[in-house]
């Protein structure tokens, strides 16, 4: 593995936070002292054996790590063609990878003294992994969250509320992330003196970008150790669901540099991506602008303003993605897909009666990328899919989509 | 540069007053209504106008400008209509200044240097951009005062003495300086520390420095102008425009809703010093 040579794609972003052309330090004035003292405090960390030490612990005593590889044997045969290994990130504490990130992140906060937690949430994965550490570290939380999401979303706002943290609900625009995401910014720019904003995703003003890719590679290092112990190889290829991305850029990031892994993301592609405004895949179907703290592909309009897109899935219902994923689109190393939202509810369904798994819908979107996939590889082949969260928030949503009655 | 801004700085400071800053947005509520409450603005007293560029996702604005964008955007208006008010408001206005503020993203998409040219044609005199900070420079800070377009900085409570160098380097025009942490329309906590920071700012540059955020009256104006070179107010105006509208829509009473409260500011200003 070549990380430091000039070819490497692992060495992002550089010191202005750029990854290429993406990314960056896009916000006002009264943020700016914040975010520098952050990357400081998270420098300062990086180098402190004491908190690493703390993330390995909460990791392995807390959260359950490391998440096991499952081989999907069933769902393997149905499909006909390459071997396909499920990353767990679902059996994590809280039900999915966001946890990696909000104990790095809680354990920051708590380094900079900061006394109070906001964080933006769409399927409320994030919200209630926040929620979680906030309880176990005893932080009172604050989540923004879209009122469309707070109404699809149910089970996870209840959990929320049980773990002592704040539903905030926002009406703002359509209701979703990207609304949350703003009035999650205008709180903190109210209290930036006590207040530390936990970005769920790998995206906003560096170096949360960096930050939370960080925090989430201990998906693709698992995948890793793991894939040489079942396999005697790494993956031939790599699949992950992309609304910010952070489960995708922690599983792909640790095999960028290895030219034969090949790598999908697989976009919320909701009606169909020749629908206006009726998905959300920002790279297959948007183009760079800047928003909410970095510059990367957007869904909006000709005059620069932003689309609230669609998908079926609240964590996907975004028009932004993480600019390291708009770097690795320009730069060809990742292929980025749409998945609209029939083939995700397709293969959620799949999922579950073959493997005696619920699956997130996030996570079934790559999943019906593996579907497409895997019968165009050979038997002795491999894929491994970050599974990165349980569907157990989705099974109302699922059913009323299939028209189901009890 | 000396420049319409410098003039009229220079000019309420021979009065021994503050400049009356006003704030409206392109287009709100819509376009020919927007235009006539542009034109009516000098006449009411104001010095200085800040013409808002409408974005989908004001991060730093609460809901009175928030609600002006909404509607201004719901009236077809686009950046391209925004500039054509300010060549329109130049045919009979050569000397009031106009700074265009809002947000990165449509003028990235516009094209910077394409936005810049058309900028200077129009008669622009300067740019706020909430999201564009001292980091960010190249993208279009430098690029604008290479056009002779001026580069209003935004300075807030949490640019400390270490920091504030690095915000002035570039700025021209004026100093904005945010009354407090938080979002457009809040309410201002201390009248004495917000005066304490113009001071500082002032000790660091010598351009003038125009404080907003969270003024909303005559008073508000005449306090906080005691030590500030300008005063600028927008929730309030585009509160004024908003309550005047029927179902969203513009009123016999809409002009001069926004035309008595900027008379009332103007009294307010004039009595700052007094």
């Amino acid at each position: 593995m070549d990380s430091s040579g000039a070819n490497s794609l692992r060495t992002g972003p550089d010191e202005q936070g750029r990854f290429g052309q993406f990314g960056g330090r896009f916000v006002a004035e009264t943020l700016m002292p914040l975010i520098l003292e952050l990357e400081r405090a998270y420098r300062a960390a990086q180098a402190d054996p004491d908190y690493q030490a703390e993330l390995d612990y909460l990791g392995k005593h807390y959260t359950g790590r490391p998440s096991p590889l499952y081989f999907a044997e069933r769902l393997s045969r149905e499909l006909g063609g390459a071997k396909v290994y499920f990353k767990r990130e679902d059996l994590n504490h809280t039900g999915s990878h966001k946890i990696n990130n909000c104990i790095g992140q809680i354990l920051l906060a708590r380094r900079m003294g900061k006394t109070r937690v906001i964080a933006e949430t769409g399927a409320g994965q994030h919200g209630v992994a926040a929620a979680t550490v906030c309880a176990r570290f005893d932080l009172p939380c604050t989540v923004f969250m879209g009122a469309t999401d707070v109404e699809r979303q149910r089970p996870n706002v209840l959990r929320m509320h049980m773990l002592g943290a704040e539903v905030r609900p926002v009406t703002a625009g359509a209701g979703t992330l990207k609304d949350a995401m703003n009035e999650a910014l205008r709180d903190w720019v109210t209290n930036v003196d006590t207040t530390y904003y936990l970005i769920g995703t790998a995206a906003g003003p560096h170096p949360y970008p960096e930050m939370v890719r960080n925090f989430q590679s201990v998906i693709g290092n698992e995948i890793r150790t793991q894939m040489l112990e079942a396999e005697g190889r790494l993956p031939d290829a790599l699949v992950a669901c992309i609304g910010g991305g952070s489960n995708a850029i922690g599983t792909f990031h640790p095999f960028l540099d290895d030219r034969e892994v090949k790598i999908y993301g697989a976009e919320a592609g909701g009606h169909g991506i020749d629908v206006e405004n009726g998905h959300a895949a920002s790279m297959t179907g948007g183009r760079p602008g800047v928003l909410h703290g970095n510059r990367t592909y957007l869904l909006q309009d000709a005059d620069g303003q932003i689309l609230e897109g669609h998908s079926i899935s609240a964590g996907l219902d975004y028009p932004g993605v993480g600019p390291e994923h708009s770097f690795l689109k320009d730069t060809g190393r990742v292929t980025y897909v749409p998945i609209t939202d029939n083939e995700a509810v397709d293969a959620f369904q799949v999922c579950t009666r073959l493997e005696g798994i619920i699956p997130a819908l996030e996570s079934a979107h790559g999943l019906a990328q593996v579907i497409k996939l895997a019968p165009t590889m050979g038997k002795d082949q491999t894929i491994v899919l970050c599974l990165s969260g349980r569907g157990d928030k989705d099974v109302e949503s699922v059913g009323k989509y299939l028209g189901m009655t009890f | 540069m000396t420049s319409r801004i410098s003039a009229r700085f220079a000019a309420c400071a021979a009065q021994d007053r503050p400049a009356l800053v006003t704030f409206i947005m392109a287009g709100d509520p819509d376009l020919t209504t927007g235009q006539a409450i542009l034109d009516a603005l000098p006449g009411a007293g104001a010095d200085i106008i800040e013409l808002g560029m409408p974005f989908s996702d004001p991060m730093a604005d609460g809901p009175g400008i928030q609600l002006a964008g909404q509607r201004a955007l719901k009236g077809g208006q686009t950046l391209r209509k925004t500039l054509a008010m300010v060549e329109q408001f130049r045919r009979k206005d050569g000397t009031t200044p106009i700074v265009l503020m809002g947000y990165y993203n449509p003028i990235y998409i516009f094209g910077v240097e394409t936005f810049l040219a058309a900028a200077k044609a129009a008669g622009v005199d300067g740019l706020i951009i909430v999201d564009l900070p001292p980091e960010e420079d190249d993208e279009l800070c430098i690029p604008a005062l290479a056009a002779g377009i001026h580069f209003i900085r935004l300075t807030t409570p949490t640019t400390d003495d270490r920091r504030l160098p690095a915000v002035l380097e570039n700025t021209s025009g004026f100093v904005y300086y945010v009354s407090m942490t938080g979002i457009t329309g809040a309410a201002i906590k201390s009248h004495a520390a917000v005066g304490e920071a113009v001071k500082r700012i002032k000790g660091h540059t010598a351009l003038p420095v125009a404080v907003g955020f969270g003024i909303k009256t005559a008073e508000d104006a005449a306090i906080i102008g005691r030590d500030a070179d300008g005063v600028v107010v927008g929730t309030a105006l585009c509160n004024a425009i908003g309550d005047s509208l029927d179902n969203g829509m513009a009123t016999a009473r809409t002009i001069e809703a926004a035309a008595a409260l900027v008379a009332a500011l103007a009294a307010g200003v004039r009595r700052a010093r007094a």
